[in-house]
């Protein structure tokens, strides 16, 4: 389990960084945390030429609430999201998820941006961006752009990134007195990846609910939207977003769990969670 | 040293003045361990240290065509390349075979695979480099050309006429068969009014340590001797194995073990990595590391507990149980483990199954097969919870079926306290167990009439929490009866020697080892208090063949009823030759004089004579104003092995409180008790420690862990996060308890505590499981680990 022989430069800058992934003819990958990579290539699952180490950019770190979002820098440690006052205020369904990303240890090196650029299927910030309707913030050989939760998560570790690609922020939109959030996952241990896990968001409509988003995650190649559930959830019916569940997701089964499995934990992660929507306040 | 958690000590030779026997003193190699000075193989860097990896089959069965090794030779770093037939020269494959398992079949093994690999992770090419990075590297542009071959991955099928056969020079896929029988199980099952039968399975899984198995070989070509550095169990043991596969005689043999992270069983065996790893040091004329990483570990560490064992018990309704009878399937790898063999579990098995209790009609038959998998093996427990599981399940079964509550079915049949000495069903006999007693004791330290209550109150409001036992006795002590016997060069006595230094201080020298369990502590524990000084003069000295009397290690429970009655005796002996000066010195009789506390004392008053460093200052550099004809012997050397018994039984109960989630199919453990009888309890601490621990890797085996294979013969889950080990988080509060009946064989009276732990968990929570899920009509859930996959087909979900 040692890594096959690769370069390493250090970033001073964005800009760097995207010039330093240009070179070794595209086989240069950032590093972030190192908690996901540096596995990846000790066990040989993939060998880049040369890693461009993100950590010395200044500036790529920190959490800042403005213009009612709140925005997240890619270098931020996972341990200072979930120490963060703002983000317990203003984005409580990442709050809510945190304590559930690994262990200590890892939290402690793990950063966001990594997390969401990996976009590993059973991970839970993909879900809560995707749960939230955030956005990411690249920074490319062409420039800066903005791509929607939505449209990032493209297929199995498959992202909107480009190999000359830093992601350099996330944004979410900050609660308002009417969301409501609600996170729950079934991991064998805790700290594990989720068997099965929904992160979801709603907008609070009188006794119900509006603008249902469900993220689910460890059901597919992606996190995945259920949004036929969403549909019925807005109406009201938990018992008809379950039986929608049916349509919407459409998992395989690994290790851990059968596709059946998977597919009835959903229905009572959707149970649990809707619980939590009609009963949170932010 | 500060002495904590003080047990009024039930001893009486044991309770000498300044006893450290039955207290919990801290292990004196706490603080070398936590500030990093331990000195573990992966420590270990010798000048032109060489490192190997393995190139390693990515089938479970395979000829192997060609080696194309031109590529990684010029690898950078690399030093040598090197096959199965060459290295085939060095060293001599070996059969797992004993001659006292009947039968018992294997094939030759060898350091590297020859032609043939038969299981995914057999090493097929070594790669020696600078580095270990180097060595993989070069690992990477060994080409090996194979021709797959059909893999025998099902043990139900590989008898079968049209399963191929993995070695035909055998004629068949078994290993080894039992058939038992014993009493008169027809006539028991005929008297029965109520017969219960289950197919229990059980998951193959492994001891994952924190070291992984690790060795640096040192072949000095000048002196014509081998020396390793290994992470072993067994020093004696692998220095006979190492001389004798590299044709070798044992003097030229050195294995020097120091600290070891964890072994439970895994590191006791011989592991084909590791023989390569000192012939390729011979071949080399250099010191060679090997350290298996993680992912090596899971192919290669032996496995362990695949066994699939169909039982039934017979069952009056007034309780008593009239008939056992099980058949039992063990599915190894291809081939049997050396030199232990693979027959032990399964021969375990049989061994093992309602011993606690008095009926005696029994009917068993064990067979093990041939698989193209990793290796299994012995470890922590061997045998004991696959017994404990399918006897404590029937059991529970038979209560259900007739109405009885499960602790009182128990007391109806476990063997009565004061029948002893008796024997179990298979045979095995007991020299004094205490069943009723501990039974009791869980009783009200688990408050059992006020659980039930709770749990009957809970179910009202869809809560669905079950409550489990597990009576269990344990192999502890062995005799030469286990291994010795059947020819396996594997010493079944250990000795102590002591030294008194001429500051006074103790230096002891023992053929156990410590393997993180505290061995190093119960030996000092015995010495001091045996001797008469304070622990902090006494420095252990382990796991060093040209220094340690020749000995078994740690195994089988052994290290401290065994090791820790010869430094006992040692003590003892070396308290008597110090009073035969000191009664010269002094000029009286030694009988009328003590060693307390580091000085020679009047044996009834306690007064102070003489301090010890005072006595061996003349002993050793005033010799001359001795007495004439007094020539002082201030080293003793004792040994000792269980005589009287094959194996020191010990005994106890566990029990698991739980509830199951029947949403989701997952179990939360909510608090788990285990009462046992390890006799003479030496530490309390590091006896509920080992309890402990036993009974989380017992629940690993319940809940998380297993080797998952599809039927290629490839594992699916060989890594950490995969592979699910039990973590804190989801552990329960464990409580445990004692019941003391020390065993007659020795003056300290210790048994082992080692495995009880293991041995009762997994069964005691199956049998909660079951209780809890019972009002709702589940399936009966016999298949371990019960996952949440499991557990919901079983309540009909999925
Ligand atoms: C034992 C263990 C358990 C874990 N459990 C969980 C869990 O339960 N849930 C969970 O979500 N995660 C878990 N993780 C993963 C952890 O959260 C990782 O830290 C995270 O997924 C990746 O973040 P990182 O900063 O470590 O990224 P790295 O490992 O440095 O990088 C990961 C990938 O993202 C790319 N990358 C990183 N940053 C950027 C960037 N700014 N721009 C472009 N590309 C980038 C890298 O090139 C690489 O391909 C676990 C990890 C371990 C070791």
């Amino acid at each position: 389990m040692k890594p096959a022989p690769f370069a390493y430069a250090k970033a001073k800058s964005v800009e760097h960084a995207i010039e330093l992934l240009g070179q070794a003819g595209g086989d240069a990958r950032p590093l972030a945390g190192g908690q996901s990579l540096i596995a990846t290539l000790n066990m040989r699952l993939s060998a880049p030429k040369l890693l461009v180490d993100l950590n010395g950019i200044g500036g790529l770190s920190g959490i800042a609430v403005r213009n009612g979002r709140v925005e997240i820098g890619a270098l931020t440690r996972h341990v200072d999201a979930e120490r963060s006052a703002d983000i317990g205020k203003h984005a409580p369904l990442i709050a809510l998820a945190m304590p559930h990303i690994g262990h200590a240890a890892i939290r402690n090196r793990g950063t966001i941006g990594g997390s969401i650029a990996f976009a590993d299927p059973a991970a839970e910030l993909p879900a809560c961006l995707l749960a939230l309707g955030g956005e990411i913030e690249i920074a490319g050989a062409n420039g800066r752009r903005t791509v929607k939760a939505d449209d990032f998560f493209k297929g199995l570790f498959e992202t909107a990134l480009s190999p000359q690609d830093v992601l350099t922020a996330i944004r979410v939109p900050a609660v308002t007195k009417d969301t409501r959030v609600g996170f729950a996952e079934f991991a064998r241990r805790h700290g594990d990846y989720a068997m099965a896990g929904l992160a979801a968001s709603a907008k609070a409509n009188g006794a119900g609910l509006a603008g249902v988003r469900l993220a689910y995650f460890g059901v597919g190649d992606t996190p995945v939207r259920a949004k036929k559930a969403e549909a019925a959830l807005a109406g009201g019916k938990v018992d008809d977003a379950i039986a929608a569940l049916a349509a919407d997701l459409n998992p395989s089964g690994d290790v851990q769990a059968t596709a059946a499995t998977k597919k009835h934990l959903a229905g009572v992660l959707l149970r649990r969670v809707t619980k939590q929507l009609m009963e949170a306040q932010p | 040293m500060k002495i904590v958690e003080d047990s009024p000590p039930v001893l009486t030779a044991l309770d000498r003045p300044n006893s450290y026997i039955g207290r919990s003193v801290p292990r004196p190699n706490l603080a070398r361990l936590a500030q990093g000075r331990a000195q573990f193989v992966t420590d270990v860097t010798l000048p032109r240290m060489a490192h190997v990896a393995f190139v390693r089959s990515p089938h479970a069965h395979a000829r192997i065509k060609t080696i194309d090794a031109t590529a990684a030779k010029k690898s950078p770093g690399v030093i040598a390349v090197v096959t199965g037939a060459e290295l085939a020269k060095v060293i001599t494959p070996w059969v797992g075979v004993l001659t006292h398992l009947k039968g018992i079949k294997s094939a030759p093994q060898h350091a590297i695979a020859v032609d043939r690999a038969c299981w995914v992770g057999e090493a097929v090419c070594a790669v020696v480099a600078r580095t270990r990075a180097e060595a993989e590297d070069g690992c990477e542009k060994v080409t090996v050309d194979y021709e797959e071959l059909q893999a025998v991955t099902d043990p139900e099928t590989a008898l079968d006429a049209k399963t191929p056969v993995i070695h035909p020079d055998l004629g068949d896929n078994l290993t080894f068969e039992r058939v038992h029988s014993a009493g008169d199980p027809d006539n028991g099952f005929a008297e029965a009014d109520a017969v219960v039968e289950a197919t229990f399975m059980f998951g193959r899984h492994t001891g994952v340590c924190n070291e992984p198995r690790a060795i640096v070989a040192d072949w000095n070509e000048g002196e014509q001797r081998l020396t390793a550095y290994h992470a072993t169990q067994a020093p004696h043991m692998m220095q006979n194995l190492f001389a004798k596969h590299l044709t070798l005689s044992e003097h030229q043999v050195r294995v020097v073990t120091k600290d070891v992270g964890g072994s439970f069983g895994i590191k006791v065996h011989t592991y084909a990595d590791e023989m390569a790893t000192v012939a390729l040091s011979k071949l080399l004329k250099r010191p060679v590391k090997f350290v298996a990483d993680r992912i090596e570990s899971f192919v290669t560490d032996i496995h362990a507990r695949d066994h699939r064992v169909k039982g039934r018990i017979g069952v009056k309704n007034d309780g008593t149980i009239t008939a056992w009878e099980i058949d039992a399937l063990s599915g190894i790898g291809p081939y049997s483990v050396y030199p232990r063999t693979s027959g032990i579990e399964a021969n375990q098995i049989v061994n093992l199954t309602g011993g606690p209790y008095t009926c005696p009609n029994y009917k068993a038959r064990a067979r093990v097969v041939f698989q193209n998998k990793n290796v299994m093996c012995q470890y922590r427990a061997v045998g004991h919870p696959i017994a404990t599981a399918v006897t404590e399940g029937l059991v529970e079964l038979a209560a259900v079926k007739i109405g009885m509550d499960p602790l009182e079915i128990r007391r109806r049949n476990l063997i009565a306290d004061d029948a002893h000495p008796s024997q179990g069903p298979s045979g095995i006999k007991f020299e004094a167990l205490s069943h009723h007693a501990s039974l009791a004791h869980l009783d009200s330290m688990m408050n059992y009439a006020g659980l039930r209550a709770e749990q009957a109150e809970l179910r009202k409001q869809g809560i669905y929490r079950g409550i489990g036992f597990a009576s269990f006795v344990e192999v502890t002590n062995p005799s030469a009866a286990f291994y010795g016997v059947g020819g396996a060069k594997i010493s079944a006595q250990d000795g102590a020697t002591v030294r008194l230094d001429a500051t006074g201080a103790i230096f002891c020298h023992t053929g156990v080892s410590e393997q993180g369990q505290g061995a190093e502590a119960v030996i000092a524990q015995c010495v001091a208090t045996s001797f008469g000084v304070p622990m902090e003069q006494v420095r252990v000295i382990m796991g060093d063949t040209d220094n340690t009397p020749y000995g078994g290690g740690t195994w089988a429970s052994r290290a401290a009823g065994i090791g820790g009655e010869a430094a006992w005796q040692a003590g003892k002996a070396l308290r008597g030759n110090v009073l035969a000066v000191a009664g010269s010195i002094l000029q009286t009789t030694p009988d009328t004089l003590d060693v307390r506390n580091g000085a020679v004392v009047d044996a009834a008053t306690g007064t102070e004579r003489m301090p010890l460093h005072e006595l061996a200052r003349i002993c050793y550099f005033r010799p001359d104003t001795l007495p004439a004809g007094v020539q002082s012997e201030l080293v003793a050397t004792r040994h000792y092995v269980p005589r009287a018994w094959a194996f020191s039984f010990t005994n106890g109960i566990q029990a698991s409180y739980l509830e199951v989630d029947t949403d989701s199919g997952f179990v939360k453990l909510l608090k788990h008790w285990c009462i046992e009888d390890c006799g003479t309890v030496i530490n309390p601490q590091l006896v509920d420690e080992q309890i402990r621990g036993g009974v989380v890797q017992g629940l690993g085996a319940a809940l998380f862990e297993h080797c998952l294979y599809d039927q290629r013969g490839q594992l699916l889950n060989g890594n950490m996060a995969d592979y699910l080990v039990p973590m804190a988080v989801e552990m329960p509060d464990i409580e445990c308890g004692h019941v003391v009946t020390p065993t007659a064989d020795s003056e300290l009276g210790a048994k082992g505590a080692g495995e009880a732990g293991t041995a009762g968990a997994p069964g005691c929570v199956m049998n909660a499981i079951n209780d809890a899920l019972r009002p709702l009509n589940a399936k009966l859930l016999t298949d371990m680990p019960f996952t949440p996959d499991k557990i919901l087909r079983a309540l009909g979900k999925v």
